[in-house]
């Protein structure tokens, strides 16, 4: 019973620590972005407008929800609700520290210690570009169905790198439980200098996932105005957004875990347990911070040039990666 | 891409997709209807009107000093340029010698110019391709451009400062300054923006080999300034048939290779480096001297003897009620706008509002050039294209 209220417990503050960085996530790119552009970045509401992010949720959930004529309703109304829970969810397993004791229990700092954890995230991640392409064929739109249709083929042949790089972690840590791989890191040293082509490719796989600039072409605002949410508004508009935001920072979550000893924190500084999910935070804000710089300097590739690099650099870039790692373990 | 149809009896369509008039990259108003096969480009129609306010058949109706308000607003990123155009073609018409000093000052004025019109070219161009950070810096240099303007002529964006005959104001101490000192500070910022794009691998990658065209397709279209210059053809009106004295300048034409859209982004970022170094040499030029030319049939008397001299009120009041009078004929001046060649055709019949006014625009013409640069390119190529034409829907619908 005891145990079955810690774990709503551990959901709860989970979650709203998640909802609560997914706002502030938006808060820091406008800043960052602003100071990066020599603008200063929302200042108005609230103390350097820190309260810039609960004032924009006020004003969505307030708009009128278009509901476009001509769309496939329940197809309409699922779509935002996939890709927000598929991103939501994948925090889950991803674990910010070790066991703490709290009032003689000894607590494990994640939601849920899935022994397939990563299996567990691709599984949803895959999920979650269903979201994308319903919402474009929904619409009854030509720029969000282009939207939708660039976001299909981008994921699917993103998802094989991403998926491929993160091979060799799994061979060095011979697990694919995302805590064990971080046990793994104590003992053997952080992954991402044996791993470091495996830690590019995930990456820059991690940016298409996540729909960013660079590869932010099923929004490309440029040609398809805003891509595959154009139709939507008000509160359904703000979850495509936060599951774009949400998805920063899992799979700056992810980066951290596979490649940069999730909680654990520089081997020369000893700390207790509740360092861990400190040293996390600050590892994840700083891969959530290059998520934004990335977006303040880089222009966008095009559909053609996105497949290509895709398939013939990233791809066999990262199978010639698995095949050292082989090699190399093997000796 | 036709060769994707698997089963010859599925009946397959293009898709008409309509880009714009509300559209972020269509830099305005303007319509194209694509004709998509997948992404594939087969057809791009421009549609125009949107911004149509008859400039031309108001001129008929205004005398020929109110005509250069109307001028301002044809190319909103040019004000400058078209006032010069325009008060060159009235000038050439009445035989007016415009002073030295006024000269230099319509040089330096038509280069800074060039220079904004090109940030904002580049600021926007660069948005559309994805990099949204290049746009802000681009702005931020153009302010302080339009606050040399807000000095010299008391605006910033529709000046009316080149008058027929002279300039609006003399260039006071201060503006010269600070002309002299962006001078200055402006390449460094060049360089901050080509450091974000020349070398960068996915910006090339997004324009080089795109929208491509040949100097003898180019001149086939009819399209003009850099569009024409990054093919490698030699032709700006500057050099070709100078005006205001801009051939006491030392320039060369700037010259591109390719003729796609990296070509034109390369000739306006040295376009701009150029202007820099004409506006220094138009800064040393500067001699004191009167600025309007010295006709009183066309010029009104300065104001401080209007208030003081009744023959000089009854002269201003002559000129500025009635217009001055431009003696029957017909004339064509072409100068060289940021954006291309930009003629004035004007008919007098020796009252004093013309009879006919007619305005060739480069963006006008650049823009036609647009079909046979999308056709088989992706529709994400449409939006670089278009943002490398530089177009001006203000002027293109007149």
């Amino acid at each position: 019973m005891v145990d079955l209220l810690f774990i709503l417990v551990k959901i709860v503050v989970v979650f709203v620590a998640l909802l609560l960085s997914v706002a502030y996530l938006t808060w820091l790119e406008r800043k960052v972005l602003g100071h990066m552009q020599s603008r200063l970045g929302p200042h108005r509401v609230g103390i350097n407008g820190l309260l810039q992010p609960i004032a924009d949720g006020i004003k969505l959930f307030f708009k009128e929800d278009v509901i476009v004529t001509a769309a496939d309703k329940v197809v309409y109304h699922l779509a935002p609700f996939i890709i927000v829970s598929t991103a939501l969810l994948t925090i889950a397993v991803i674990p910010f520290g070790d066991a703490i004791k709290i009032f003689g229990h000894n607590i494990l700092l994640r939601i849920a210690d899935v022994n397939i954890g990563l299996l567990y995230i691709f599984a949803l991640s895959s999920l979650g570009v269903y979201g994308i392409v319903l919402a474009g064929w929904s619409s009854n739109n030509k720029y969000a169905l282009m939207g939708g249709l660039r976001s299909a083929a981008q994921m699917v042949s993103y998802e094989l790198p991403l998926g491929l790089s993160t091979i060799g972690v799994l061979m060095q840590a011979e697990s694919l439980s995302l805590s064990k791989i971080v046990q793994a890191q104590a003992a053997q040293g952080w992954f991402f200098l044996p791993q470091f082509i495996g830690f590019l490719i995930f990456f820059i796989c991690a940016v298409a996932e996540c729909n960013r600039t660079p590869f932010d072409l099923p929004e490309a605002e440029g040609e398809l105005v805003a891509g595959f949410h154009i139709e939507y508004s008000s509160m359904k508009f703000a979850l495509f957004f936060m599951a774009e935001y949400a998805s920063v920072i899992l799979m700056s979550a992810l980066i951290v875990t596979l490649f940069f000893g999730g909680w654990l924190g520089p081997s020369f500084i000893s700390c207790p347990a509740w360092c861990g999910p400190i040293w996390f935070g600050v590892k994840v804000f700083i891969f959530s911070f290059i998520f934004i710089w990335l977006r303040a300097t880089f222009p966008r590739f095009r559909y053609d040039q996105l497949m290509k690099f895709g398939w013939k650099v990233l791809f066999p870039l990262s199978i010639i990666n698995i095949a050292v790692t082989a090699v190399v373990m093997m000796r | 891409m036709a060769e994707t149809r698997l089963n010859p009896q599925v009946r397959t369509e293009t898709m008409i997709l309509h880009m714009g008039p509300q559209h972020p990259s269509t830099h305005g108003v303007l319509r194209v209807d694509l004709e998509l096969d997948g992404e594939v480009i087969q057809r791009a129609i421009p549609y125009l009107g949107h911004l149509h306010r008859g400039i031309e058949k108001l001129a008929e109706n205004k005398t020929f000093h109110q005509v250069i308000p109307l001028t301002d607003r044809l190319d909103y990123l040019g004000p400058m340029v078209n006032n010069l155009g325009y008060a060159l073609a009235v000038e050439r018409l009445l035989g007016l010698q415009v002073p030295e000093r006024s000269q230099v000052i319509r040089v330096i004025m038509a280069e800074l110019t060039r220079i904004q019109s090109h940030l904002v070219w580049m600021g926007t161009h660069v948005l559309d391709i994805g990099a949204m950070s290049p746009i802000m810096y681009c702005f931020r240099e153009r302010e302080q451009i339009l606050d040399i303007f807000e000095m010299v002529a008391g605006a910033r964006m529709n000046p009316s400062y080149i008058r027929v005959g002279g300039v609006n104001g003399d260039l006071m101490s201060a503006a010269r300054d600070k002309i002299a000192m962006f001078a200055e500070t402006f390449p460094k910022h060049i360089k901050e923006y080509e450091d974000l794009l020349t070398n960068n691998p996915i910006w090339i990658n997004r324009t080089k080999r795109v929208g491509t065209i040949t100097a003898e397709e180019a001149i086939d279209l009819g399209t003009t300034g850099p569009t024409l210059r990054s093919c490698g053809y030699k032709w700006d009106l500057r050099k070709t048939n100078p005006y205001s004295g801009y051939e006491t300048y030392q320039f060369d034409i700037i010259l591109g290779k390719n003729g796609d859209v990296y070509d034109r982004y390369w000739v306006r970022i040295e376009e701009m480096k150029q202007s820099i170094d004409l506006i220094k040499q138009g800064l040393k030029k500067l001699k004191p001297g009167p600025i309007y030319a010295d006709e009183a049939k066309v010029i009104p008397p300065i104001k401080e003897k209007v208030m003081t001299d009744i023959g000089a009120l009854i002269h201003h009041f002559k000129i500025i009620s009635e217009g001055f009078k431009v003696p029957e004929g017909e004339v064509y001046q072409a100068i060289e706008t940021p954006r291309g060649e930009l003629g004035f055709y004007i008919v007098s019949d020796g009252s004093s509002k013309p009879y006919r006014f007619k305005i060739k625009t480069p963006s006008f013409m650049n823009l036609m050039a647009l079909d046979t640069l999308a056709k088989g390119r992706l529709l994400a190529d449409i939006v670089a294209i278009i943002g490398s034409m530089d177009i001006v829907l203000g002027e293109i619908d007149k």
